[in-house]
């Protein structure tokens, strides 16, 4: 059709190409003498047994499981809040916590790294005006958690803003049958609004798997500023990179990156199964 | 695929085009005793994203001296604002400036243009049936899920075999198809183009271009609106996809351009002799105000926008 045409073009040279490609090259390895071998799965069977990969997939698992849950859960205090009725000033928090998304990830990186500091960062001033030995964020054991603070302040609005659009949708009778039984704020949050935010929240799930799974900017950034303590394979993507730009290895860094395609499309598609399963038992 | 019809927003400024026709309009809730400790609450969030941006604000006024030894939310001694800009401007021949046009370079055919394809897209699947279209939706699902930087690598392989890297085509094609854009689109365009309108057109004998730009595009402005303004941060902000498929500093964007910089002042190669971090600094604050104020101007018609298409799968 007319109208679709336009896009289908794009999307195949932007998306459908370069995967299709990523995919062949995967089957091949650089032979020492010129030319590219065919070497079939070869190419996967080292990245089964890789450990600098599997190091970067833990810690991103990790990342994962611990900065999704709180990122998503004062999203979702923040969109009840504001749908509440009950807070002052609400159109000015809604855009003030949402404001960060339209930060460059680059820069809330850079921002952050400066503030994480030992030199002239504000945790460091802080801590040396209370007289407190705070910990050095930039240190190994600090550094995930510093860089999963960047992921939250940025994405907090924008996640806090779906759920708020969300919840608008849900019928106002059904507030109002819920408060002539005597709920509370409280009490409807927790029967009616989450409930009703069950495929936005989803949605949000899935957008923040995909996102930590493919964290590259924020230890790239970092790492100019702590170079000792982020490895080249702190996250699969970072590996990924460094193979093909640093090491030459295109072959194995496209394989690498279709595992990381599937592994993600995988865990996306997992969580919405089980969603849907939750939604049928009850 | 739930049936729920867009919320109308309660707000006073709520733009007119919003596709809730069909929807009672939810009466105006009782405005319930504001509660101060949500309040407090909620301001100590805001506290949190705002904290960080006053600090930036704040040394980009500040010279290299002030930086290190003045308290971080306030002044320090002396105002280099304007003298922090200027160096910003004129550095290496004024590359900022170029990474700059570079960037709005970018943002605007790749984001203007992926905006403009998933309108035409997303409104020729949800108004018209032809062979392929489950395939091509199917597909479009699948591609959300695609991490836009595991294809970063095999982009630039791609790329570099048909001689396209470093040249700005390398960092706008990708850009230019948006799958989640497309998906936003079709949801809006189902709710807001209404067939008998199409089909009135249709009798008056207009052609489907013609009926698209007079008509349905005007009632697609708040989708369109967001999806731009989502297309565009992404573009804007783009640092991976650049970093790999450009290596000459004259088609840098300028997160590329600002990372390099602060590679160049604490990086293990040059043993942090160049002081370039007011410029860092005073070169953030200045690439981030073009977004903020974009959103600022444009809230009315994003946040509709959003509503609409967040709440449908």
């Amino acid at each position: 059709m007319l109208f679709v045409s336009p896009f289908l073009l794009a999307f195949a040279f932007a998306i459908a190409a370069p995967l299709a490609y990523a995919a062949y090259l995967s089957l091949f390895r650089q032979g020492l003498v010129g030319g590219n071998m065919f070497v079939g799965l070869d190419n996967y069977r080292r990245a089964l047994s890789d450990t600098l990969l599997h190091a970067g997939l833990i810690r991103v698992a990790l990342f994962l499981a611990v900065q999704v849950p709180i990122m998503l859960g004062l999203a979702l205090l923040a969109a009840l809040a504001l749908d509440s009725g009950r807070l002052r000033w609400a159109a000015l928090f809604r855009i003030g916590i949402f404001i960060p998304y339209a930060v460059p990830g680059v820069v809330a990186a850079l921002m952050w790294g400066y503030l994480y500091g030992p030199r002239f960062g504000l945790v460091h001033q802080i801590g040396t005006h209370l007289g407190l030995p705070l910990p050095d964020l930039l240190s190994h054991s600090w550094m995930l958690a510093s860089l999963g603070n960047i992921t939250t302040w940025e994405y907090t609005g924008y996640n806090m803003l779906i759920l708020y659009a969300a919840l608008r949708s849900v019928p106002y009778e059904l507030y109002e049958a819920a408060e002539v039984d005597g709920a509370g704020e409280i009490r409807k949050a927790v029967s009616l609004k989450i409930p009703a935010l069950r495929q936005a929240l989803l949605l949000c799930t899935i957008f923040s798997i995909i996102g930590s799974f493919q964290l590259f900017n924020e230890p790239n950034v970092i790492q100019a500023l702590a170079p000792g303590v982020i490895s080249t394979n702190y996250t699969p993507n970072m590996y990924a990179f460094n193979l093909a730009f640093n090491g030459q290895e295109f072959n194995y860094s496209a394989a690498i990156a279709v595992v990381l395609g599937g592994i993600t499309a995988v865990v996306a598609y997992a969580v919405q199964l089980w969603t849907n399963r939750q939604e049928r038992a009850l | 695929m739930s049936t729920a019809t867009t919320a109308p927003d309660r707000s006073p400024e709520r733009p007119r085009a919003t596709p809730s026709r069909r929807s009672r309009p939810r009466p105006d809730r009782p405005r319930s005793r504001a509660s101060t400790s949500l309040t407090v609450a909620m301001g100590l969030m805001l506290a949190y994203t705002l904290v960080p941006l006053l600090w930036l604000l704040m040394s980009s006024t500040k010279n290299s001296q002030s930086l290190f030894d003045s308290f971080g939310l306030w002044f320090g001694h002396g105002f280099s604002f304007f003298h922090n800009v200027h160096e910003v401007l004129t550095y290496d021949n004024g590359i900022y400036v170029r990474w700059l046009g570079n960037t709005v370079l970018y943002a605007v055919v790749g984001a203007g243009g992926a905006a403009a394809l998933a309108a035409l897209g997303g409104y020729g699947l949800a108004k018209y049936e032809f062979r392929g279209k489950r395939a091509v939706f199917g597909a479009v699902i699948g591609a959300i899920t695609v991490p836009a930087t595991a294809l970063a690598v095999p982009t630039y392989l791609l790329y570099s075999k048909i001689g396209i890297v470093n040249t700005p085509w390398a960092v706008i094609i990708p850009a230019l198809a948006s799958p989640f854009g497309l998906y936003l689109m079709r949801v809006y365009a189902l709710e807001a183009v209404p067939d008998s309108l199409l089909e009135a057109a249709r009798i008056d004998g207009a052609s489907e271009l013609r009926t698209f730009f007079t008509i349905s595009l005007r009632l697609l402005a708040p989708g369109f609106v967001t999806v731009l303004l989502f297309t565009l941060v992404a573009t804007w902000n783009n640092y991976f996809l650049p970093l790999i498929v450009l290596n000459n500093p004259k088609w840098f964007p300028l997160t590329v351009g600002l990372s390099q910089w602060n590679t160049q002042t604490t990086g293990p190669q040059t043993g942090a002799t160049l002081d370039l971090y007011p410029m860092v600094i005073t070169g953030s604050l200045l690439a981030i105000v073009p977004l903020v104020v974009a959103f600022l101007l444009l809230q009315r018609y994003w946040q509709s926008g959003l509503a609409a298409g967040s709440v449908k799968q």
